[in-house]
């Protein structure tokens, strides 16, 4: 039974070469170069090396067991994708490319998108960074200081619900290179929902591990930094996780100033030409680069968190 | 004179969800000595966390003074040890790290660290210094907190019903620990217990309380030599008396005791 379930991705991919080597494109498609092919059999191998390597290795094999079903299934969904496109050109083909053109555009240029990749990695990487720090001590200061949850709480509500697109004239003005005038829009866009994540979270630290920790002899300044805040991480990481979505929705923003490389960048730029092959393209390498970044997050998270008790896993 | 304790005239009042007036103490009075050891029984909702609150300097009176060694109570100190009712250790650390805490906090852990071990021991939590506090039980988290609340030796030990989730033999045990660190430290200790035989063997007075609003119904002073006998036909004296009070105290009679 659980050798049939994880043979399925198999069947599933060799469907999908099936038709995407037995059915001719459309008319409207013109053959490429067949990358999805490619793509297929290199998903081929590596499965099917997973799957014998799932004999040796129980905890490997619990891993492939549970992904199974939902391998087959991507598989699939892109098979179906590749027939309507491609195949029969059901779906309008300016806005629907064919796969192999995609997954072409990945491999033809990929000089430009490695170098795209990096110059949005050191944005986001400023942006966050910054957006991270300041919103932890923001969230920090209003959890624990009355006056400056009093003063500062309104601003923040006033500031948090405006589009990023709605500073570009302010911020390009204030910032002297458009490098740290993105990086501060995507700062601000991680600021946001960290400093909301982090003071709530410390409100609502249950008043008793203050008060223990005051009978206990623990001054104020101990109390914050090791009970309020301790207390108050599984927010902090919920801020820090909404804080990393909404950067990378501000990256194709914030790359819309000045920006040399970048995929926002990319993006943007091949929207204009009608490129949809190649706007997918950069669509595709954001959402591997998120989850990359999304995956390292909950790392260390699983890592700082291990005393909470049925943690939610993502 | 260190660790006696005078509460004049103490009120207590709350306010309830729909606005109402709780009226919690209703003019406590009660002196303890130095040493002392005071146990508080009464009906369930009747005010004996509060009373601990108010001489913890967790919440404060309406009216009254509470009084350390002459001096007012006006915040928590670490003078003041508090086991609360619930066990409220600390989620993220695990249990040495716990009991350690008010050491760290104070920060006299380096010269202290061998009693760290020490009252692990006396609890018996050896070996379960790593764990985290969901992964133990409800007894295993209370005899963590007592040793929390006992390591830093303070003057004024307050204890909410700090036994009542073990079983009939590790508290028997327990309780021959807690004297002999009053005894060794010269603390003061006032427990909140419903446990009848408990307060008779611990205490020097057994202090009865009516339901709410709560006043001070009776003291028993238990006058037996220590350590004392459970059997002893004078504690069976005192146990009868105690419980008649209990039982009889006030217009509420279905209270639920377990003996
Ligand atoms: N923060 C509060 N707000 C409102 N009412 C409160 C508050 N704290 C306590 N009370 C009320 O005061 C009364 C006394 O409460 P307390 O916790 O002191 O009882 P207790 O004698 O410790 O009871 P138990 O034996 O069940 O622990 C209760 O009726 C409770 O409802
Ligand atoms: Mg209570």
């Amino acid at each position: 039974m659980n050798v049939i379930k994880k043979i399925l991705p198999v069947l599933s991919i060799l469907l999908a070469i099936a038709v995407q080597i037995g059915l001719k494109n459309s008319n409207l498609h013109p053959q490429t170069k067949p990358y999805f092919t490619y793509v297929l059999l290199g998903i081929l191998i590596i499965y099917s090396i997973l799957f014998i390597l799932t004999f040796f290795h129980k905890g490997l094999d619990e891993k492939i067991s549970y992904k199974a079903y939902f391998i087959a299934g991507a598989v699939l969904f892109f098979n179906i994708l590749n027939l309507v496109t491609a195949k029969l050109a059901i779906l309008p083909v300016l806005y629907f490319p064919a796969l192999d053109r995609v997954f072409g555009v990945m491999v033809e240029q990929r000089e430009v998108l490695v170098k795209c990749v990096l110059y949005s990695t050191r944005l986001l990487g400023y942006g966050v960074l910054f957006g991270a720090l300041v919103g932890i001590a923001t969230g920090i200061c209003i959890g624990f200081s009355k006056t400056f949850s009093y003063w500062v709480s309104p601003v923040i509500r006033v500031l948090g619900p405006i589009p990023s697109t709605a500073w570009i004239p302010l911020v390009l003005i204030s910032f002297p290179t458009a490098v740290s005038a993105s990086a501060f829009l995507i700062g601000l866009s991680v600021w946001f929902p960290t400093t909301i994540m982090t003071s709530s979270g410390i409100s609502n630290v249950q008043n008793s591990y203050f008060e223990v920790a005051s009978t206990l002899g623990a001054r104020r300044f101990y109390q914050v930094f090791k009970v309020g805040i301790p207390a108050a991480m599984p927010n902090m990481f919920l801020g820090l996780f909404n804080g990393i979505c909404s950067s990378f929705v501000t990256l194709v923003t914030a790359e819309m100033i000045g920006a040399k490389y970048g995929i926002g960048w990319y993006i943007n730029w091949q929207k204009e030409m009608l490129s949809y092959a190649n706007v997918y393209a950069g669509l595709i390498i954001i959402a591997l680069f998120f989850s990359v970044i999304v995956t390292l997050l909950f790392r260390v998270r699983d890592k700082v968190l291990i005393w909470q008790k049925g943690v939610i896993k993502w | 004179m260190v660790g006696q304790i005078s509460i004049d005239n103490a009120v207590k009042k709350f306010t309830s969800v729909d606005g109402e007036e709780i009226v919690a103490l209703n003019g406590i009075n009660l002196d303890i000595r130095p040493g002392e050891f005071i146990s508080l029984i009464g009906p369930s909702g009747c005010g004996k966390s509060t009373l601990l609150r108010l001489i913890a300097g967790l919440d404060f009176p309406n009216s009254g003074v509470l009084t350390l060694d002459g001096k007012q109570i006006k915040k928590p100190d670490c003078e003041r040890g508090f086991m609360f009712q619930n066990h409220t250790l600390l989620p993220w650390l695990n249990i040495y790290d716990n009991i350690a805490f008010g050491l760290k906090a104070r920060k006299i852990y380096k010269e202290k660290k061998n009693e760290v071990d020490e009252y692990i021991e006396l609890v018996g939590l050896k070996g379960f210094e790593k764990s985290y506090p969901h992964q133990l039980s409800g007894g295993m988290c209370q005899r963590a907190s007592l040793a929390r609340a006992l390591v830093g030796h303070p003057k004024v030990l307050l204890l909410d019903e700090p036994l009542g989730a073990l079983d009939a033999f590790t508290r028997m045990n327990i309780q021959d620990e807690i004297l002999r660190i009053r005894e060794e430290h010269n603390m003061t200790m006032i427990m909140v217990t419903h446990d009848v035989d408990e307060a008779i063997y611990l205490s020097d007075r057994v202090v009865v309380m009516s339901a709410r609003p709560a006043k001070i119904e009776k003291i028993v002073d238990i006058e037996l030599p220590r350590p004392r006998a459970r059997s002893n036909p004078e504690f069976l004296r005192y146990r009868a008396e105690v419980l008649k009070m209990l039982n009889y105290g006030g217009e509420i009679r279905e209270v639920e005791y377990y003996l």
